[in-house]
């Protein structure tokens, strides 16, 4: 069983619907008891984060978030939740964020004119280690990416996977021992996403 | 690098995808959660539906449409028509919808725009445009905006109406030619262009396409980031794939395994 959480953030529809279309029993929740006492946990979002960060302090989420990490369950992070893992966010004025994998999330500064921002659509993701989560899926495979900001490990141990887009070559995959975590959407991103989802539901959180 | 979206373009009428010439003389499809599933594995990059006749009839969505489709396919879809406030915005997104896609609404009530954007995001927020060519003194781009599928016109120019949606915060801009829409005779270039060439936020083509050859000419030579066909494959005279096939020996960047 999988429970995704739900802080009024989230892209919740599409994640639950592409785990039962996977045959993957979820359940969505907003209750830090019942998030610390999950078996599994993602951790979606769509949004700002400043939005995001002021939900997850008013209840008790951020602190059943840290502790559902720290007690080893296996956690998956999704674009917004990705960036919210990390220390700091340029978003909003400048957000302190849960501070879980060691890094900041930047803007895209474009390099031309056409490269838009928001990065909107299809692109490759570029593996750096073997992880049982990515297993049966082809490097440089292509993922579908929405947003304006973008995730910068402090160390390349965290850095799972890299992206090009205008001015970066971002962390498009991070991650830390039980936890890793997504800048693309899985639940979009067709067959290849469904398998990056199925494979975080056999996952035992080691790597 | 980021690849270059292929989107078919869903019109539903009471639960059936239908196609028209310049918004008239529609003929029926098909089903459209069928339709949508076959474009999905035939490796579309996303869809787009609209409840067309939504607007006209003053009702909104047709949200059980949109929930089936959640569950029947994974990757992005947008809905647009019949959406008149907030809550119908909240409804779409709930039920599985990634985008948002406002049109007459915008026009009439631009602080929908900003509003959305606040409240769900920029990137849920898509803005549609009918501009028809004209030669008006109030349209110095050339190009006015219709709205109510080509039923009304606004008086307001095409380009300055882009750019006032980009500063509301829409995430990015559907531009459908009118003059194009169903002539199969390919995109209009100048007017995706000179869009496109005037925000900083992605742009689709929409309305003209009737060959691979029309896709590539809006990508290199209107910088379009995304491209909407519809008769060209509705007809099943084209495939996705077969679009995609020529697309990628032109040297563009396009999404190649699904």
């Amino acid at each position: 069983m999988i429970t995704i959480i739900d802080y009024k953030a989230g892209n919740l529809t599409s994640v639950r619907l592409a785990f039962q279309a996977v045959d993957i029993e979820v359940k969505v929740s907003n209750d830090p008891a019942e998030i610390l006492a999950a078996e599994k946990v993602v951790f979606p979002g769509v949004g700002a984060v400043g939005t995001a960060m002021s939900e997850l302090q008013k209840g008790e989420l951020g602190d059943a978030i840290r502790q559902s990490v720290a007690k080893k369950t296996p956690f998956l992070g999704i674009c917004l939740g990705t960036q919210i893992l990390l220390e700091y966010s340029e978003e909003d004025g400048g957000v302190e964020t849960l501070g879980l994998i060691p890094g900041q999330v930047k803007r895209f500064q474009p390099k031309s004119k056409w490269d838009k921002v928001p990065e909107i659509g299809w692109n490759q993701v570029e593996f750096k280690i073997e992880h049982p989560v990515l297993s049966g899926i082809e490097n440089g495979a292509e993922f579908y990416f929405v947003h304006s900001y973008y995730p910068a490990t402090k160390y390349d141990e965290n850095c799972y996977a890299t992206t090009e887009y205008a001015d970066a070559t971002f962390s498009s995959i991070v991650g830390k021992e039980n936890l890793i975590a997504t800048q693309f959407h899985p639940e979009r991103s067709g067959r290849i996403g469904l398998q990056l989802l199925k494979n975080f539901s056999n996952w035992s959180g080691q790597c | 690098m980021l690849s270059k979206r292929i989107i078919p373009c869903l019109d539903v009428r009471n639960k059936i995808v239908t196609k028209g010439v310049k918004f008239q003389n529609n003929v029926d499809l098909g089903d459209p959660i069928e339709m949508a599933v076959n474009y999905s594995d035939g490796g579309c990059d996303e869809l787009v539906f609209y409840d067309i006749t939504a607007s006209a009839e003053r009702r909104s969505i047709d949200l059980e449409m949109v929930e089936e489709v959640a569950r029947s396919i994974h990757i992005p879809f947008a809905v647009g028509g019949g959406i008149s406030n907030l809550t119908d915005m909240y409804n779409v997104l709930l039920a599985g919808a990634e985008k948002v896609s406002v049109n007459s609404l915008a026009v009439h009530q631009p602080d929908i725009i900003a509003e959305g954007a606040k409240q769900f995001g920029s990137q849920c927020i898509v803005l549609g445009m009918d501009p028809v060519r004209v030669s008006k003194p109030e349209c110095p781009s050339g190009y006015e905006i219709t709205t109510r599928g080509f039923r009304e016109f606004t008086g307001m120019d095409a380009l300055d109406w882009a750019k006032k949606a980009q500063d509301l915060g829409v995430g990015e801009i559907v531009v459908n030619s009118v003059d194009a829409d169903g002539t199969r005779e390919g995109y209009e270039l100048d007017l995706t262009g000179m869009i496109a060439d005037a925000v900083q936020i992605p742009v689709v083509a929409s309305g003209g396409a009737g060959t691979p050859q029309h896709l590539a000419d809006v990508f290199e030579k209107s910088h379009a980031d995304a491209a909407i066909i519809a008769s060209m494959v509705h007809t099943g005279e084209y495939t996705v794939k077969q679009i995609k096939d020529d697309l990628i020996q032109a040297g563009i960047p396009i999404r190649k395994k699904w």
